[in-house]
């Protein structure tokens, strides 16, 4: 990852608390896509889920700040005031003092891409955009370090990043109606894996065999905010053979991505 | 099999307060559009009020039950009858075998809601009997009704003395407060959104002082406002964050669209305004079509009239406790 990755513990005044209606709060940590701040969103997510506040039903961690979703009779009539000024207050204290370098462990996710070909119709106008060969757009794409920042748009949609410089190219002009399930599609340094037909403006440059979300699976998601992701390059036989294998297998359990060296698809690691 | 579905209306599907603990991971919360009504439904027929309701869209179903079951309607008046005769709303009410119930003419209002004691036997999807139809998962099969579905009753009445409960329920005397009962026509109120102050003041006048239409396109998912096109003072670009129950978001061509139970979990629109909870309600029971209009207020308002709004439930609930035992002993006579 960039060096931007080493955030260490969270300056004063890095956040800035703020209300979404009556019934969320978002703590701001940025305004641009810096890896820096998403980290320090992860482990300010993290943070707050930690701590188990009364009446939060959802933590939500964007790309550069997180969302506190929660039902206000849990924080009314306390000496801090509103509903949203005593959750904010609380917000607040917690945040102080994290150190996002020191953020809990975080999984390793292993995810089998087929580049290129009908699985990613758009990889070599994404070389020739680039100035890069399309081997060197899946070298690049496949370095260790990538994170998931966030989840959104769709059940189990990842935004993963963020990618080298040198794949940095706004989102396609034209927007397709229909990207199909399994896609993985680049823009703005980010990855996105569809794990559904959807429409979508994103390069698309490959697709895994892997299924990204099953509502009967627990967890439903194949990732989660922080995990660590590691694509891995495979040819179509593997891509064929792990389809099947997917389709044969019934939940529940998270799928394990099949790969040689088998035994090592998810592993719990520190961050680096 | 306790409830046939001879015709499915428009849009009937099950929904409860909501899928809420995985919008970390993209899942919408979806939940009744009006959770008001909802809620309401569930305490007139003795249930708790997390438990799943049918939600019908403007244009009704007919349903038979094929057995006995207490149950209560509330939300929009869609001209419900039951064997032909008007259904009261706003009260609990016993079905025998082989009654049919009726959705008929739109009088008043878009999303109706029926509560049926014991509740329904659905799909239970992380946590949440809801219906979430553009992934198919929730509720009855992930869809919306269709002719032919049958749905199980968890705690059917037993056939007896039908009569003289409908009697005694018919006697109770219910008193479902102001607040609680889908208002009169009024504006729907707003808090200023994230970005309020970098829309153009005419942009924010214009989200004040206009009668919005609800454009054909709005759904469960969002509603589409039509009038004068709003714009920011100078471009920005966001990053995606996450957003809320009647967030108002403002897209570049400038017609803004208000968040509704479906959304997303995120979005990167400049956001405008944000639906205040006590009124997301009453914008719930306009169909395209209806006009709204907002009106500012901030946020200690908008909170003390969320709590206004459950002290009044939390009343409602204390003075059916009578409902709930005459239940209790219909169970539990032995024939």
């Amino acid at each position: 990852m960039t060096s931007a990755a080493q955030s260490g513990p969270m300056p004063a005044g890095a956040w800035r608390i703020r209300p979404e209606g009556d019934r969320c709060l978002v703590v701001a940590l940025g305004s641009a896509l810096d890896a820096a701040v998403s980290l320090r969103c992860l482990a300010a997510a993290a943070r707050l889920r930690q701590a188990a506040l009364p009446g939060v039903t959802d933590i939500v961690p964007g790309l550069a700040s997180v969302a506190v979703h929660y039902l206000p009779p849990a924080w009314r009539d306390t000496a801090a005031g509103d509903p949203y000024d005593a959750l904010a207050a609380h917000v607040d204290a917690l945040l102080h003092g994290l150190d996002a370098d020191a953020a809990q462990p975080a999984h390793t996710v292993d995810i089998p891409v087929r580049y290129g070909g009908g699985h990613g119709p758009d990889l070599a106008d994404v070389a020739q955009a680039c100035g890069l060969t399309p081997q060197e757009v899946i070298d690049l794409h496949a370095q260790p370090g990538s994170r998931v920042h966030m989840l959104g748009f769709a059940p189990g949609h990842p935004y993963i990043g963020v990618h080298d410089i040198r794949l940095a190219l706004p989102r396609r002009a034209e927007p397709r109606t229909a990207v199909p399930a399994g896609s993985v599609a680049i823009a703005n340094r980010q990855t996105v894996i569809y794990p559904q037909r959807l429409p979508g403006g994103w390069h698309i440059i490959g697709a895994t065999p892997l299924c990204l979300f099953d509502p009967m699976r627990q967890p439903p998601a194949l990732l989660a905010p922080g995990d660590f992701v590691r694509f891995v390059s495979i040819d179509d036989a593997q891509f064929q053979r792990l389809r099947e294998e997917r389709e044969g297998r019934s939940p529940p359990g998270r799928p394990q991505s099949g790969l040689p060296p088998p035994g090592a698809a998810r592993s719990a690691q520190g961050t680096t | 099999m306790s409830i046939a579905v001879l015709k499915p209306g428009l849009l009937s599907t099950f929904q409860d307060l909501g899928r809420t603990g995985y919008q970390h991971l993209g899942v919408p919360v979806s939940g009744a559009m009006d959770s008001l009504a909802h809620r309401l439904a569930n305490l007139l027929a003795g249930n708790d009020e997390a438990c799943a309701t049918l939600e019908v869209t403007v244009a009704g179903p007919l349903l038979r039950f094929d057995q006995p079951a207490c149950f209560a309607l509330t939300g929009a008046d869609l001209g419900v009858s039951l064997n032909g005769e008007p259904a009261p709303m706003n009260r609990p009410l016993i079905a025998r075998a082989g009654d049919l119930l009726a959705w008929g003419a739109r009088a008043q209002g878009a999303r109706s809601y029926l509560a049926v004691h014991g509740g329904y036997v659905l799909d239970t999807v992380m946590g949440s009997d809801s219906t979430y139809v553009r992934s198919g998962f929730g509720g009855l099969h992930g869809r919306a009704m269709v002719k032919g579905d049958c749905i199980a009753l968890h705690r059917p009445l037993p056939d007896r003395d039908l009569e003289k409960l409908a009697q005694a329920l018919w006697r109770q005397r219910i008193y479902v407060p102001a607040g609680l009962s889908g208002a009169p026509r009024r504006a729907v109120r707003v808090m200023p959104g994230a970005q309020w102050r970098d829309f153009t003041p005419a942009s924010r006048d214009a989200l004040l002082g206009h009668a919005w239409r609800i454009g054909a396109q709005s759904d469960r998912m969002g509603y589409r406002l039509e009038g004068p096109a709003l714009a920011l003072s100078a471009p920005r670009q966001l990053l995606s964050e996450a957003i809320a129950f009647g967030t108002v978001q403002v897209p570049a061509g400038g017609a803004p669209i208000v968040l509704m139970a479906d959304r997303q979990t995120t979005g990167g629109y400049p956001k405008i305004a944000q639906v205040a909870t006590v009124d997301l309600p009453r914008l719930a029971q306009r169909a395209p079509g209806d006009t709204v209009s907002f009106e500012l207020i901030d946020l200690p308002q908008a909170q003390e009239l969320d709590a206004q709004r459950e002290q009044a439930f939390a009343r409602l609930k204390e003075s059916l406790s009578a409902l709930r035992d005459r239940l209790r002993i219909h169970y539990r006579k032995q024939p």
